[in-house]
This record gives C-alpha cells, sequence and structure tokens, in this order.
C-alpha cells in the first residue's frame, strides 16, 4: 500500500485500475542493421501506423471542437507523406545501414533544424512540428506509448500533467479520476475534472511509473489523497465513504427543478460558467438558470490564425438555441496574461496581468473585436443574449464600446442580418472598476464581479505563483468590502449585480453574498446543485 | 511551360495551413510545378510541404509557380484563384 497527498480539485471518490500516460521519449542510438531492405519496410509500416493514429486524431478534433484544429493534424499527416522526409529516412538505412528508428530521429532533427534556424518566429515553431512527427514514427517502431488513453474500462489516470491535445481525444466515459504530478487548481485537467464532475489531486509527489500500470488504487478528493494497492480494510472504508458521497449526490438530484430560495424567502439567480461548446450539456443537466460566464477565448485558443466571424456564430448560435431562451451572457475575448496565441503576436511583458490584455486588446485592435460583436449579435436572434466586458477600468471605456456596439448594429441592420435586444454589462475585477462602480453603473444593465482577477490585484498576489499561497487569502476583508460597495453602487442605480468568479462557489460564503442583497451567483456546473442546497438551508 | 506570381497578403505569410492546402493542391496536377520564394531565391517542389514551408515566404513576399506539363493551363489557373482567395 503506498499512498500520496495533493491538491483535490473535487469532491468525490474514485475506485479503479491505474492507466499511466507519459509521452515515452527516448533517444535512439545508432546501430547497423544487416537487412536493410527489411527495415525499410519497418519504417513504412511504423509510418502509415503512424498516420493512421494522425487520421483518428483529426477525426476525434473535427467532431469535437473544429476543423481548424483538425487541420493542424492533417498538415503533421502530409509531412509524414513528404518525399524530402521519406528520401531522407531511406537513404539512411539503404545507404548508410542505420537502423529505422535512428534513420527517422536523425532525420526528423536535420530538417527541423532548417526550421529552427529561420527569424521567423512562427516557422521556429514548425521545428516542433516535425520533430513531433519523427517521435510518432519512433514510438511505432520501438512500441513505446504515444501518451493516448487507450483503455476498454473506466480507469484512474495517472500522468506529469496533460496537454489540452490530450484530454480531448480521451473518451471521457473511460475517466474515473485524475492524479498529476504537476498542475495547480486552475490547470488544465483540474478545470476538465471539475466540468466531467470526477475527482482529481494535482501536485501529487508520485513518480509516473508504467510499473503503476493496472494497480487498484482509491482517489479521494475529500482529504486529496492517492492509496494505490489499498488492503482490504481501506478498501472497504473508501467504498462506504464513496457510497455515501453517490447518495449524498443522488439527494442533490432531488433538488432540480426547485427554487434557488432561502427559507426566509430571499431568492437569489443560480446559473453557469462555461467555456466550450459542449459544456452547455452539464449546464443543463444541473439545472442552471442560465450561463452566467460564457467565456469565449475557447474561439481563440490552440489554433493558429483568427477564428471567423461564422465560426463564432455557429458556436455561440449552438449554446443560445441550446439554452431555449435562458439567458446567456457571452464574455468578450479575455485573452492576454496567462492566456496567449501566437497568431495576435502580443509582444513579451514585464507584467503580463498589468498589460495589454482583454478589452485593451479589443479598443485597440477594433477589427477583432468587431468580428466577435457581429457574431455575438447574429446569435441573439436565436435567444436570450446579453455580453459583458472585461478588465473595464473607466466609464471612457464603455462609451468607446457602446459606440463600436451602435455601429455593429447599424451595419448589420442595413445588411438585413436579424438580431434581438442584448443587455449590455461590464466585469468588476479591477479595484478600479469598483471603486468607480458608481459612475459605471449609469452606462450598463449588470456588473458581473470576477473574483479571481479582483483578488488577484486588489491582494496584489500573482495566483499562478504557488510560494505566494500561504499569503493569500480568498475572504480578505478589502475583498469583501469591494464586492459590498460594488452591489450597492449597482443597485442604488437600478442594475443587478452577480459574481461568476471561485468566490461564487464557496459555500460558507453564500449567506453573507445573501445578506449584501447579491442578485446572481455564477458557478462551476457541478456546483449548482450544492449550492441551490446551501441557500435552501439559510434562515429561519 | 506556365509562370504565375503572387505576393503574399497574410499577416501569417505561407503559413502551415493553407501551405497544406496548397501541396495538397499541385499533388492533384500531373504537371511539375516548382515554388520560389523571389526574396531570398529559394525553390522548391511544390508538391512537398516540408520544402514548401522551408521557403519562409513571408506577409509581402512574391512566389512563383513554374507549371510544366500536360495539364499546365488548368493547374496554373486553379493554383492562381487559390492564392487569390487564401493568401
Amino acid at each position: 500500500m503506498e499512498k500520496y497527498t495533493g491538491k483535490s480539485a473535487l469532491r468525490g471518490i474514485a475506485i479503479g485500475r491505474i492507466y499511466v500516460i507519459r509521452e515515452d521519449r527516448f533517444e535512439p542510438s545508432a546501430e547497423t542493421v544487416s537487412d536493410r531492405e527489411a527495415e525499410v519496410t519497418r519504417f513504412e509500416n511504423a509510418r502509415l501506423n503512424a498516420m493512421q493514429q494522425l487520421d483518428l486524431l483529426a477525426q476525434e478534433a473535427r467532431n469535437k471542437v473544429g476543423e481548424e484544429e483538425a487541420m493542424i493534424f492533417d498538415v503533421h499527416k502530409m509531412m509524414m507523406e513528404d518525399l524530402d522526409f521519406i528520401e531522407g529516412v531511406t537513404m539512411k538505412i539503404r545507404d548508410d545501414g542505420h537502423n529505422a528508428e535512428y534513420a527517422v530521429d536523425a532525420t526528423g532533427k536535420e530538417l527541423s533544424a532548417i526550421f529552427a534556424a529561420m527569424e521567423d518566429e512562427y516557422m521556429n515553431a514548425r521545428s516542433a512540428d516535425i520533430l513531433d512527427i519523427a517521435g510518432r514514427i519512433v514510438r511505432v517502431l520501438a512500441g513505446l506509448s504515444d501518451g493516448a488513453l487507450h483503455s476498454d474500462e473506466p480507469v484512474i489516470v495517472l500522468a506529469d500533467d496533460l496537454t489540452p491535445a490530450q484530454t480531448i481525444q480521451m473518451d471521457k466515459s473511460k475517466l474515473l479520476a485524475f492524479v498529476t504530478r504537476k498542475g495547480s487548481a486552475n490547470s488544465h485537467t483540474a478545470i476538465l475534472a471539475r466540468s466531467l464532475n470526477i475527482p482529481s489531486l494535482v501536485n501529487v509527489e508520485i513518480d509516473v511509473d508504467h510499473r503503476y500500470d493496472g494497480h487498484m488504487a482509491v482517489v479521494d478528493g475529500t482529504d486529496g489523497s492517492v492509496i494505490i494497492d489499498p488492503d482490504e480494510d481501506v478498501l472497504a472504508a473508501k467504498s462506504g465513504a464513496k457510497k455515501r458521497l453517490d447518495e449524498a449526490m443522488e439527494q442533490l438530484r432531488t433538488l432540480i427543478g426547485q427554487d434557488n430560495v432561502t427559507k426566509d424567502g430571499r431568492r437569489i439567480n443560480l446559473y453557469a460558467n462555461m467555456g466550450n461548446v459542449e459544456d452547455v450539456e452539464k449546464v443543463l443537466q444541473n439545472d442552471a438558470g442560465g450561463i452566467g460566464l460564457f467565456r469565449s477565448e475557447f474561439l481563440y485558443l490552440g489554433r493558429e490564425d483568427f477564428p471567423t466571424e461564422d465560426e463564432q456564430f455557429e458556436a455561440y448560435k449552438e449554446v443560445v438555441s441550446r439554452m431555449g431562451g435562458k439567458k446567456v451572457i457571452i464574455r468578450t475575448l479575455d485573452i492576454g496574461a496567462d492566456k496567449k496565441a501566437d497568431y495576435f503576436k502580443l509582444d513579451p511583458e514585464e507584467n503580463p496581468a498589468l498589460g495589454y490584455r482583454a478589452i485593451r486588446i479589443c479598443l485597440t485592435r477594433e477589427e477583432i473585436f468587431r468580428t466577435q460583436l457581429r457574431a455575438i449579435y447574429r446569435a441573439s436572434a436565436f435567444g436570450t443574449v446579453s455580453i459583458m466586458f472585461p478588465m473595464i477600468i473607466s466609464v471612457d471605456e464603455i462609451r468607446k464600446i457602446k459606440g463600436i456596439v451602435e455601429d455593429v448594429k447599424r451595419e448589420l441592420f442595413n445588411e438585413n442580418i436579424r438580431f434581438g435586444d442584448v443587455e449590455l454589462g461590464i466585469m468588476i475585477e479591477t479595484p478600479a472598476a469598483a471603486l468607480v462602480s458608481d459612475a459605471l453603473a449609469k452606462e450598463v444593465a449588470f456588473f458581473s464581479i470576477g473574483t479571481n482577477d479582483l483578488t488577484q490585484y486588489t491582494l496584489a498576489i500573482d495566483r499562478q505563483n504557488q510560494k505566494l499561497e500561504p499569503f493569500y487569502d480568498a475572504h480578505h476583508p478589502a475583498v469583501l468590502k469591494l464586492i459590498e460597495m460594488t452591489i450597492r453602487n449597482g443597485h442604488a442605480a437600478g442594475i443587478w449585480v452577480g459574481i461568476c468568479g471561485e468566490l461564487a462557489a464557496d459555500d460558507t460564503l453564500t449567506e453573507t453574498f445573501i445578506d449584501m442583497g447579491l442578485d446572481e451567483l455564477s458557478v462551476s456546473p457541478t456546483y449548482i446543485l450544492r449550492l441551490r442546497d446551501k441557500i435552501r438551508s439559510i434562515g429561519q | 511551360m506556365k509562370t504565375i506570381t503572387y505576393t503574399i497578403t497574410d499577416a501569417l505569410g505561407l503559413h502551415a495551413r493553407p501551405a497544406g492546402i496548397l501541396v495538397k493542391n499541385a499533388g492533384g496536377y500531373a504537371s511539375k510545378i516548382t515554388i520560389k520564394n523571389q526574396e531570398n531565391g529559394k525553390e522548391a517542389d511544390a508538391k512537398r510541404i516540408i520544402g514548401v514551408m522551408a521557403l519562409g515566404v513571408k506577409c509581402g513576399n512574391t512566389i512563383e509557380l513554374t507549371v510544366d506539363g500536360s495539364d499546365e493551363d488548368q493547374a496554373a489557373a486553379e493554383l492562381q484563384a487559390f492564392l487569390k482567395e487564401n493568401l
């Protein structure tokens, strides 16, 4: 029995077998083969096998993410069909008698060096593509894992960390839990785990080694532990705990269709946060009253070029239609700081969190902003849409935004394109915005308080820096005062105020927020019913 | 033999995605198609993606396609249209 602990992203217990995911890397050594033609055939077979893997990846990306992402895998496949590449490899086998692993690795390195030497940053990145395809073929030749999940039964995934490219291709029905050595509570893996409602531990001091493959383990999200090869007593205790948790979960499901109302009759809206079209399923399953934060970054990240107006429109339209008239609040592009995409060509910054990001990009590169606004307005014809703007600090910014919005509406009207009534609101996530919320309230229809950034800016604590965690106080009175002030100023101007940051899901604060008169809480879908339960227990 | 020239207006230059489509299209013709970046004089077989990408074609660069073969008229016309549309 071995026990490790880490940070837990979600309560819940999973019991099952471990599946280790690692992209094995190794440096093939130069060997001499006797049958050169047989070695060429080995290479050919491995190449075809690797191309089949890419076909599958492209297909999955096409189904789940979109054409643009799928094209990356298509391009990789074309590189594997490239004659310069194939001839480079076969020459090293035929002329020099090298083994296929070495020939592929060496050819990949030669070709990638050409790109690495180019001055263009974009082309430099292509050198990684070539190493990637060579690596994939070498792994097939050497019989090593490709870092994908191939399992018939649901498993506990153990990995260093998982990239979006890896999680995209995972069959979600085969996942019981994640245990990762790296990552934070906000890492990609943790966010995915929350949306799938499965336990996930990050920052676990464990050796990510294939020796754990197939071993039984218990992942307990309530105390952040993972126990490998549990003895019978532990297994029995954890199974009992799991049963009780599952029953409590069942109990929560009975709250579907119930009001979010305290015993003394105070109501609050419970909306959901989401960041991907497929999340809408979870939003509906958990009975959210609407979408309080639809992050639009998924349309921009992990791709090579800007999404077109039509692409964006289709994504928004699908979500808006499926919500069937319930409110969908779309937040405009919040890129910059920790969320970057190469094609934006953002300069490196000393201080990215205080830098060129979100609305600051939209207001200086208007074409990006206008494309998004047009797409959102077009989608508004299919349901109830609101827009909120991130990182606001002044009234002047809102006036500029409204000017652009009016322009966009006029354009659409002149083109005979239908659109609905769209409520405009802003995120309150800078201390500046909270402090001038009285003036801002006169300009917009609602406020949504983004507590993650508001806390980071108020406390001057970088939330990505793990060293600062001891200094971080999520309930710092300064933050709570800013929230209270924002609610008061919003209500004085007759507009509604919500919270969409992580604090919204903190049930030790729910009563405080209701006492402050908050109108809406927007949380990850899996928290909706738990919060509803909490709200219904408040009061006499 | 046919020659067409085109100046790239896409901000990212001849990046991976359109390069991939260009190579795929070029592969559909019987003619031999050579692509040259007039900026640095480098040449590549337009049916080989790594070579095409290695030309380092940036926004503002002019490329020259030389098409030689039985279907050169059709290939040149269609490739010209593709470039205009995508790059």
